[in-house]
Formats: structure tokens, sequence, C-alpha cells
């Protein structure tokens, strides 16, 4: 998939990693600011934080 | 430069090495027309370490988000919450009523509107720009907006246990320096009729002894100060297992038992970043003055930001 993705990469190098990065940046930020807030409710308490209520 | 079309992928030994670089010569395996057996099981093994190392990727995402970026959410929530009560006040709206008393019987239950905010908690010893709205309920939402009433704990200056709950690390992370409080800091808690100041409980005679160590003595002295019960049987901090609900009994660790004083506890993750233990903090009552306009306690003398 990736090595796809590299290969439509239109441009030279410096402009394909440009490209590249732009669309590491776009994805880890859709994941952190629509997608994990929208998903993390329905998961089971995770690790990192959990529940902070003394449960029942 | 012409864009060269090939049939195969960049990892394979041809393609990553030179002449040529990126644009190497079609890699092994691979025609024109078709695609041998060898290289369908080179795209299987690709593929796998390729979402191999998507869902890795996403996994460290997740941890940031949890531990930074749900800060922004919540710390908006909060933001949010507090503006609504500050409304509110002003307009007289008190969603407590009036009906928080200095030394209210434990017996009287004080209903609350769930999930919406009716009391601020200021804590000096994290810094004069502390303050949270505390909401009622102890749901994820309630959690992600700001500390937490636990429903069915006394409500401030009650007789009994104002009892919260909040986040240690990530979602506004309320509770994250818990662990920082010391026997004697004070706790405040502001509602529309009065502001309450409770002293955080624990051995103050261990504690400045403690002071005068250095090192790892001084955090276990400190930390054994902390732990001192008083007369009633009542830590300053406690750890406990999540399941361990008599913490937030009207008298803490004595369920059953009538209070004869108004207590507060505060309820949070421990060990930072985990979720096995409780970290407990218990607070006793030591003052309460009426509200009058924008006056602040001398406890918060210098201001609130």
């Amino acid at each position: 998939m990736y090595a796809w993705i590299w290969r439509h990469l239109p441009g030279p190098l410096a402009v394909r990693i440009l490209q590249a990065l732009v669309l590491i940046a776009a994805v880890s930020l859709l994941l952190l600011f629509v997608v994990f807030p929208v998903v993390e409710p329905h998961l089971p308490s995770n690790p990192f934080t959990g529940p902070s209520t003394v449960s029942q | 430069m012409s864009q060269h079309r090939r049939g195969g992928w960049d990892f394979s030994p041809a393609a990553a090495s030179p002449p040529g670089g990126l644009r190497a010569a079609p890699p092994v395996g691979t025609t024109r027309r078709g695609i041998g057996a060898g290289e369908i099981v080179r795209r299987i093994v690709a593929g796998t370490g390729e979402l191999l190392i998507t869902v890795g990727a996403v996994l460290v995402l997740f941890a940031l988000y949890e531990v930074k970026v749900s800060n922004v959410f919540a710390d908006h929530n909060q933001a949010v919450a507090q503006h609504k009560l500050t409304q509110a006040w002003s307009k007289g709206q008190d969603p407590l009523h009036g009906q928080d008393k200095l030394n209210l019987p434990a017996g009287k239950q004080v209903v609350l509107p769930a999930g919406q905010g009716f009391a601020n908690l200021y804590i000096p010893a994290f810094g004069k720009d502390y303050a949270k709205t505390v909401i009622q309920g102890t749901d994820d939402a309630d959690l992600n907006e700001g500390p937490g009433h636990y429903i069915g704990t006394q409500v401030p200056g009650q007789l009994g246990n104002f009892a919260m709950a909040g986040h240690r690390v990530g979602k506004g992370e309320p509770f994250l320096n818990l662990d920082q409080l010391h026997p004697g800091d004070k706790i405040v808690v502001q509602t529309a009729s009065n502001w309450y100041i409770y002293t955080v409980l624990g051995s103050q005679p261990q504690y400045q002894a403690a002071l005068k160590l250095h090192g790892s003595a001084r955090s276990d002295a400190i930390a054994a100060a902390l732990a001192a019960t008083d007369a009633q049987g009542v830590p300053g901090r406690e750890i406990v297992s999540p399941s361990a609900v008599q913490v937030i009994a009207p008298v803490p660790d004595h369920p059953g038992e009538t209070p004869t004083r108004a207590l507060l506890t505060m309820t949070t993750c421990h060990p930072k970043y985990t979720a096995n233990q409780r970290m407990v903090i218990h607070a006793v009552l030591t003052r309460a003055v009426k509200a009058s306009g924008s006056a602040l306690p001398k406890e918060l003398a210098g201001g609130t930001l």
C-alpha cells in the first residue's frame, strides 16, 4: 500500500517526500482530533487513564 | 525524468539497491504479464509487515491522544462548565438552591441536576490558576468536563463526605498532582452561598519532622505523615484498590458510622498512567465563610486567575 502510494506521488523526489509528510500529518490529525474522540468512549477502560471512579 | 511504470514493490532487494535507486529494474519474480508464486508470497509478507507497522503507529498515536490531545477537548468542556456556572450564579440561579449549609446533617439528601456544575474547587498548592468547576456525577461524560461529585455523597459544608473523582492523566487531568498534597494543605470550595476551607488530614508533627530530612528518607517520611490516621481513623492519603468504596463513606473507611465532621475526599487513578489503584486524599472542614460579592477568603489571597 505504502509503495503504491509512493509510486503515484507526482514530481521529483523532494516534492514526493514533502507530499508523503503532508499525507502522514493529515492522517495523524484526522485520527487524533476526529476518529479517537468518537471511538474512545466506546472502548473498554484503557491502561492510560482508565475510569477515575471508585467502581461499585 | 519519465515516470517509470513498474509492477512490483519497492521493498525488493533489486528496487532498494543501486544503480538507479528507486527507479531500478523490475523486481525479481515479476513480469509485465503476471506474477509468480514467489511474488504472491512476497506480497503477503510485505503486506502483513505494513499492516503491523500501521497498527503500531495507530497505537502510539492513541497513547498520545489519551495523554495529551484528550486534554484539549476536556479543557474546553471545563471552560464551558465554568462559564455556565458563573452565568447561572450571576442570574441568581444556584444549582444547590442555597441548601448547602455549614454542618447540615448528613442524612439530609441534597438533590443536584446531573451533569451540571455546582461548585468551584481551588487548591492553592497547585498554583493560583488552579480552579475547577465540579460536575454532579461521575460518568465518563462528567469526568470529561472536570472533577465529578459522587452522587449520594454529601455536598460542601455538610456533615459527612463531599467526595469527588477526577482524571489523573489526560482528559483535563484535574487531579494530576494529587500526590503533591501534604498534611495541612488547604482545599477551597466555593458555592453560590459560601466558601468552605478544608485542610488535608495526616500528621502535622510528622510532616514537619519529615521536612528536615533529605532524599528518599524525606519522601518516605512525608508518605508516612500522610498515611497517619487521626482520632477518628481517617488518613490524609491512602492508596486503595478500585473497588474500595468505603473511602467515600460519610466517615471514610468506617461505613455505617454517623459522621460528626464535614470531610472532603478526592479520588484519582494511581500510579500515573494506570488504573490499577486509586489515590485518595481526605481533608476536613476547618473554616467556612459566607460569600459576599467578589471577596476571596484569605486562603486565596493573591487572587485567582
